[in-house]
């Protein structure tokens, strides 16, 4: 009689389905996994040991390759731990522009898991329509920050600079006639806002279309429902946040529980799952799309009505506008030292965390008074959510394997850092 | 009744009919893409591409060699020498960017006291030999002479919030 065992696989780190660079060795018996062990350390780039090396700014740009689909919350965690150490606030109107943009950055996040989970589970059409989305929220991005998606665009004390009064256009040429150009501008004759305004009337009506291709679909509901099942107790213990906690039915959520930013202004709910499978936590996350983009609409209505600064206006911290800087010899002097050594908090340890997509990230930053951190320890949602792998994998199918993968929402820069 | 309804619509595939007809027209409408490269996404003034070296309107180069680029530099992409020229001006001898360690953060634009180093909107661009890829100070006052007044404009549209 032949002896039987189990089988090990190696699922990654060059699948497509792994999200990046996941090795999970799964012990199967058959096609039943018994045992799940992901191997994480691939991407690792020692994010926190070179923030060490430079100046608090300086590590601004590198905060956002860490979780790199959900690019300015992270740098939103990162200065949020500046500003409590230094004990600053930003001007209200960036507190609102961070707002916005933290919730653009959900959709942005949440959009690219919508599109890449569907494509894993085999639903191929889901993925391009969300990609369409992102374009129109990607050209946000950079008609503030100058980039797609690595914006370094927040800063201790507020953000870079003021939002623009107008959108780039598109231009007429041999391949583009002058009505499609005019038909492709139709959102673009106004300033940012006004195109925002644009996609938020009219995106949840697409969020519509993606439930139409999903919600109901009988091939989704039977790679989702009842995969990966975890208790509410249990999410709590295994260290969940964000999307993952609340489809297993936690209320929490950090911009409610401790809001930050203009998020005690603005109204808005977070959804809630009954039976912590992956179905509800797409549910979640579809509502969120929802409850994003009205946030996204009252920030903008408050935006256009309350001009001001955006900047904090103490120039040990943060930069004097250039005309200043042009002709006033002490602003020139406080532009070089700001510069080139930076500012230097008080001695101390901080931990300030936002919601980010994903979840809780935070920073612990100590400070031991130079112009560089001590240390800094990066709190990434993922990491806790990627332990629970063997428990929410074991005694499920190989193939629901990817789909408890996707559901995790995983991306690598923040896991391995 | 409800329960006979689900039940009929379950029999007859009605979501996947309804997700059908979804991208069905889709598919009769005008496609979303564009030609690339033919036709171009539109780009932000604040973009930030390739760099370049900007100079006066009366051809004398910007940069003074104070080196807050270099100093300011997160990936340490910015090397500079310097020293003074013949007519006693301070100049740099050597000005080369690395573009593979480049992160595009901007904030040498951001720290050039007299807007030389600035991010172009150029997007395309590639190496076809190894060190090539080090922009020296000839390529990029080359690419400055060549773009200056996209540059001069699009400085000049975001002078009130810098």
């Amino acid at each position: 009689m032949s002896e039987i065992r189990n089988y090990t696989l190696n699922f990654g780190p060059q699948h497509p389905a792994a999200h990046g660079v996941l090795r999970l060795v799964l012990e199967m018996d058959g096609e039943v996994i018994e045992r799940a062990d992901p191997h994480v350390g691939l991407l690792h780039r020692g994010t926190e040991k070179l923030a060490e090396s430079k100046p608090y700014n300086q590590s601004i740009g590198y905060m956002d390759r860490l979780d790199y689909v959900s690019m300015m919350c992270n740098e939103h965690g990162y200065v949020r731990a500046i500003e409590k150490l230094l004990d600053i606030q930003a001007p209200e109107r960036a507190q609102y522009i961070r707002t916005m943009f933290d919730e653009i950055t959900r959709i942005l996040n949440h959009l690219m898991w919508l599109g890449t989970h569907a494509i894993d589970v085999g639903a191929m059409t889901m993925f391009l329509y969300c990609f369409r989305e992102r374009e129109d929220l990607m050209d946000c991005y950079e008609a503030v920050s100058g980039a797609r998606m690595h914006a370094t665009y927040y800063r201790p004390g507020g953000v870079y600079r003021d939002l623009p009064d107008q959108m780039p256009r598109f231009e007429a040429g041999r391949f583009c006639s002058e009505k499609d150009a005019q038909r492709r501008n139709r959102a673009r004759e106004g300033s940012l806002l006004d195109f925002i305004e644009d996609f938020v009337a009219r995106f949840p009506k697409l969020v519509d279309e993606y439930e139409t291709l999903l919600t109901d679909n009988r091939i989704w509901k039977q790679r989702t429902v009842g995969i990966g099942v975890v208790s509410p107790e249990r999410a709590r213990q295994l260290g969940f946040s964000g999307p993952m906690l609340r489809g297993s039915g936690v209320a929490w959520d950090l911009r409610k529980k401790q809001p930050y930013a203009a998020y005690r202004e603005v109204d808005f709910d977070i959804p809630i799952g009954t039976n912590g499978d992956c179905y509800d936590r797409y549910l979640v996350r579809v509502e969120e799309l929802r409850q994003s983009t009205r946030i996204i609409a009252q920030c903008a209505r408050w935006l256009r009505e309350n001009p001001g600064p955006v900047m904090i206006d103490d120039h040990k911290i943060a930069p004097p506008k250039r005309v200043d800087m042009k002709d006033d010899m002490e602003a020139l002097i406080h532009h070089f030292k700001l510069f080139t050594e930076g500012y230097c908090p008080p001695e101390g340890e901080v931990y300030a965390a936002v919601e980010a997509p994903k979840g809780e990230f935070g920073c612990y930053i100590v400070s031991d008074g130079a112009n560089k951190p001590y240390r800094l320890k990066v709190r990434a949602p993922g990491f806790a959510h990627i332990s629970a792998m063997n428990e929410m994998a074991k005694g499920h199918m190989l193939a629901d394997v990817v789909a408890i993968i996707g559901t995790m929402d995983i991306v690598f820069g923040e896991i391995d850092r | 009744m409800n329960k006979i309804v689900s039940y009929i619509r379950s029999l007859f595939l009605f979501e996947l009919f309804k997700g059908l007809s979804l991208t069905g027209r889709y598919m009769l409408t005008r496609p979303f893409t564009l030609e690339y490269p033919e036709e171009k996404a539109p780009v932000s003034p604040r973009f930030r591409g390739l760099h370049a070296l900007r100079r006066y309107p009366n051809g004398e180069e910007r940069c003074i060699a104070c080196k807050l680029c270099e100093a300011v530099c997160p990936a340490l992409a910015i090397t500079i020498e310097a020293e003074p020229r013949d007519d006693g001006s301070r100049r740099t001898t050597r000005y080369d960017i690395d573009l593979f360690k480049c992160i595009y953060c901007g904030f040498c634009e951001e720290s050039c006291p007299v807007d030389s180093i600035v991010e172009t909107r150029i997007y395309e661009y590639h190496f076809e030999e190894r060190g090539e890829q080090i922009m020296t100070k000839d390529k990029l006052l080359a690419i400055g002479d060549q773009y200056e007044e996209q540059l001069a404009a699009d400085r000049a549209a975001q002078a009130t919030v810098r």
